[in-house]
């Protein structure tokens, strides 16, 4: 099969790496970007688009689903915003910005994949926060805890597994979202993709999907055995649902 | 210099282009239709097998977890070099995905039925066969209209990244439209696909309760 190849050929090539710049390219005195024509470029491109996507999301959805777990409230409306969000095509959400005054890019695109992590985040804090045994609480204020001291040193630690859990989902989901950028003259490795459908070079389109499968594959693991290195010993051996 | 007005609602829009739109809803619709039906027609006998065979459930979820982190837009550029461009590679990365979640929340169900009600089938003499059509699926069927909900209703959002091999449906229209800064074209195609998810999920809310009344008694 000449596609794969093709495939092979791009891979081995070491200018697909680093392109005709390497992977910092000075445009102007002092300005540095990354070339849009080495892997190594993209990668770092797309993994820091995808840290600022999930680093936005966590920041606004942590807090907010351990208040609304710890106080028992708002469980609908978590139910409500994750199903919406999963009728919400990203290619909808990146067009609508692209075309409004955020402009397209790749601020559009980390906005929008901050959107799509937002939910798996809210709705595992929630749950997390909610699920935990009323009876562990009643003991805990029993022995004379404020509702601050519970919710930090009783709920936050049992809710852990599962808010390290949504913090997984939300980042595999953003490294996997981050392509689409190709489509609205974004970075990252969708380029690789989007350039080899436009040139019609069938080889660069295999490599560059199987560079993508293989990067979300190894943040996944990654996410993975951080989630249970974070996780208390004790509570290790409890089944871990995602999202 | 006057500037061009550049609405995101226009229903002169959707009146001047609605051959075009509705032939992209048209494309949309049966594209999440024939993909779920071809993902629920493999993903019964496989979670069935999962079920059966436990040494098989752990490989089975395995793989579907694994193939499900593979983000759509790599395994459409993954596919492209050998199905070509069009309509088959979507249908094939739709069923992937759509199968991905079925089988999991088939296995789900069909683990989560009563055990003393498989037992006093059995007892009855019940043959496996009859088991699992008469008994286990029945009780499942719960766990699997709530996998049909969430395979639908994602599909219908992933369809449109079949714009990278250019038959995404709604898709196709939202991408023209970011193209040519189109608001209108963008904003009508982007509210057309959450309707269609939002009909679909509706019917199958719908049929749910036709199938399963024992669940309506309860719920009244």
């Amino acid at each position: 099969m000449s596609t794969l190849g093709d495939a092979w050929a791009y891979l081995t090539d070491p200018h697909s790496w680093l392109g005709d710049y390497g992977v910092l390219r000075e445009v102007s005195p002092g300005e540095w970007v990354l070339p849009r024509d080495s892997i190594l470029a993209l990668t770092i491109e797309h993994l820091g688009m995808s840290a600022g996507a999930v680093l936005a999301a966590a920041a606004l959805a942590l807090p907010l689903g351990v208040l609304l777990g710890h106080v028992r409230r708002g469980g609908a409306a978590t139910v409500i915003v994750s199903n919406v969000s999963r009728a919400m095509p990203t290619l909808a959400l990146l067009t609508l910005f692209a075309a409004s005054a955020i402009g397209f890019g790749n601020r559009a695109v980390v906005l929008a994949a901050a959107i799509f992590a937002f939910p798996p985040i809210l709705t595992n804090a929630y749950t997390g926060m909610a699920d935990v045994d009323p009876d562990l609480r009643e003991a805990a204020l029993g022995q004379g805890l404020t509702r601050f001291q519970v919710a930090t040193r009783v709920e936050l630690p049992l809710a852990w597994p599962l808010i390290a859990a949504g913090l997984r989902t939300a980042t595999t989901q953003t490294v996997a979202t981050v392509p689409l950028a190709a489509l609205v003259a974004g970075g990252g490795l969708g380029v690789i993709i989007n350039t080899g459908l436009a040139t019609q070079r069938y080889g660069q389109v295999l490599a560059g999907g199987l560079i993508v499968a293989v990067v979300c594959l190894g943040v996944d693991a990654l996410m993975g055995l951080l989630q249970r290195r974070l996780t208390p010993a004790a509570l290790r051996h409890r089944t871990l649902i995602a999202s | 210099m006057d500037e061009v007005p550049n609405p995101w609602l226009s229903w002169d829009y959707v009146e001047r282009n609605s051959e075009e739109v509705i032939r992209q809803l048209t494309i949309h619709t049966t594209l999440t239709l024939q993909a779920i039906a071809i993902a629920l027609l493999i993903a019964i006998p496989l979670a069935v097998l999962a079920h059966r065979v436990p040494r098989l459930a752990g490989s089975i979820l395995g793989t579907s977890a694994v193939l499900y982190t593979i983000p759509s837009f790599a395994l459409f550029a993954l596919l492209a070099p050998f199905t070509g461009i069009g309509r088959t590679t979507v249908l094939i990365g739709l069923v992937v995905y759509a199968l991905l979640v079925l089988v999991r929340n088939i296995v789900v169900g069909l683990q989560g039925v009563d055990p003393d009600v498989v037992d006093a089938a059995r007892g009855l003499g019940y043959t496996p066969t009859r088991l699992l059509v008469s008994v286990e699926l029945p009780n499942a069927l719960p766990a699997i209209l709530a996998g049909l909900r969430i395979a639908t209703v994602s599909t219908v959002a992933l369809v449109t990244v079949g714009v990278v091999v250019g038959y995404g449906g709604l898709g196709q229209l939202m991408f023209r439209g970011f193209q040519s800064d189109y608001r209108a074209q963008i904003a009508t195609s982007a509210l057309l696909c959450l309707l269609l998810a939002l009909v679909l999920d509706l019917l199958l809310v719908l049929a749910g309760r036709l199938a399963m009344p024992w669940t309506r008694r309860r719920a009244a």
